[in-house]
């Protein structure tokens, strides 16, 4: 058999950026084609291979504060440089201030929040993979997940299938974090399984965007509106930044 | 110096992506010291330049100009990096240290030590793809490959990852 496809075609449809005619077209041809069979396979290894690797590097405590501190923004040390110059004049009056904002930093400060929270939400995700627990609503469709969640929630969740970019819709259900009720999204990524947690983000000012690793799950956490959003896996880190990238589209 | 407004809105848009800015430099200078300066500069110009921000994707923006920077500090720094199509140089010499030795046969140093000897052109489009989970329309946002391109930068890119572990697994064979 000729392969009349030219040999890139293997590395969109893996990236799942042809569109859904060619895809199927490609799916077809594949199924007879022994040399794109072993392309695929290939480059399919090698993906697995460099996303399980833990190549990703974030950005260290250091850098976080140092870009912080020189472009203003409130960091965990450097506290003074936020506040107003005349403030700093009167040594006491400084002090005091200081003081004041390190009480206000430490209570409304991403980092002591977001700790407790996302232990929390790694708990969520662990025990939804418990059997039975993993989803309240069981479809791969947005039309039936999204209706179930109108009639339990005051808030509307994202609800999407993105079964064509390699993250099918598996369900939703309820879970209960820090106290409230908050919507869990349920989406595959070939064998993992990842949990989209989402609840309304009115008043929290202190909760922003922030990513990190925990027991040997992936969480991102972010707000997309007035909604925050929390993604928790073992699927890896890029694979949870494409899956946040789809979201807020 | 920003509104305080734009200032919020850095601090939501841009700010949150610092891991992805650090996580292309350092690939980009295959150091992580000499990426975090390059990073923490980046920041900087983003935070100079972003009233020019016209909203879409923040990451890609940001992106851009880290890529743009790193490029700036490699040709300054390092000129003879950017001319190598493959660093045969790197790609033959042992690890940089003895640890490095030791644990050759890790899977994670091969891989790094692979896509290390990549020419940064093949390099970039990898880490954006592969670890930073890149479309290819944010690919040709932060590259400047023609989108119509992307595919065959990648096909590539991955044959010469592919050559180079093979390669490195022979030579440690040997």
């Amino acid at each position: 058999m000729i392969c009349e496809f030219s040999p890139i075609t293997v590395h969109g449809y893996v990236d799942g950026e042809l569109d859904a005619v060619r895809s199927a077209e490609f799916e077809r041809h594949l199924e007879n084609c022994a040399e794109c069979q072993a392309t695929l396979q290939r480059v399919e290894s090698l993906r697995g291979r460099l996303q399980q690797s833990n190549l990703y590097e974030y950005a260290s405590p250091r850098l976080r504060e140092r870009v912080r501190k020189q472009l203003g923004f409130a960091t965990g040390v450097q506290v003074s440089g936020n506040l107003p110059r005349r403030f700093l004049m009167p040594a006491l009056a400084g002090l005091l201030a200081a003081a004041v904002f390190l009480i206000v930093f430490f209570l409304i400060s991403p980092g002591s929040q977001i700790a407790p929270i996302t232990a929390e939400l790694i708990d969520a995700h662990v025990r939804s993979l418990q059997p039975g627990h993993l989803t309240d609503v069981q479809s791969t469709d947005q039309h039936t997940v999204k209706p179930w969640f109108d009639g339990r929630l005051d808030f509307v969740p994202p609800v999407a299938d993105y079964s064509a970019q390699g993250f099918p819709l598996l369900g939703g259900r309820l879970d209960v974090v820090d106290g409230r009720t908050v919507a869990g999204v349920v989406y595959g990524r070939r064998k993992h399984l990842i949990n989209l947690f989402a609840w309304p983000a009115r008043g929290q000012k202190g909760l922003s965007a922030a990513s990190g690793s925990q027991q040997g799950y992936n969480w991102i956490m972010w707000r997309s509106g007035d909604m925050q959003l929390c993604l928790v896996s073992d699927a890896s880190a890029a694979d949870l930044h494409e899956l946040k990238n789809l979201i807020n589209r | 110096m920003l509104e305080p407004q734009d200032k919020t809105r850095f601090e939501q848009l841009v700010l949150p992506h610092l891991d992805s800015a650090a996580n292309l430099a350092r690939w980009l200078l295959r150091n992580r010291a000499d990426a975090e300066d390059v990073a923490q500069e980046a920041m900087l110009r983003a935070y100079r330049f972003f009233d020019r921000f016209r909203g879409g994707d923040a990451r890609a923006w940001l992106l851009q100009i880290v890529r743009n920077t790193c490029y700036s500090w490699l040709e300054k720094h390092r000129p003879g990096e950017l001319m190598t199509e493959f660093d045969e140089d790197l790609h033959q010499r042992p690890g940089p240290n003895p640890e490095t030795l030791a644990t050759q046969a890790d899977e994670r140093q091969q891989l790094m030590r692979a896509l290390e000897s990549l020419p940064p052109r093949s390099r970039e489009v990898l880490v954006l793809r592969e670890l930073e989970g890149c479309s290819y329309k944010e690919i040709a946002e932060v590259t400047g490959i023609p989108m119509g391109t992307v595919m065959s930068t990648l096909s590539r890119a991955r044959e010469r990852l592919q050559r180079a572990l093979v390669s490195a697994a022979a030579k440690e064979a040997s």
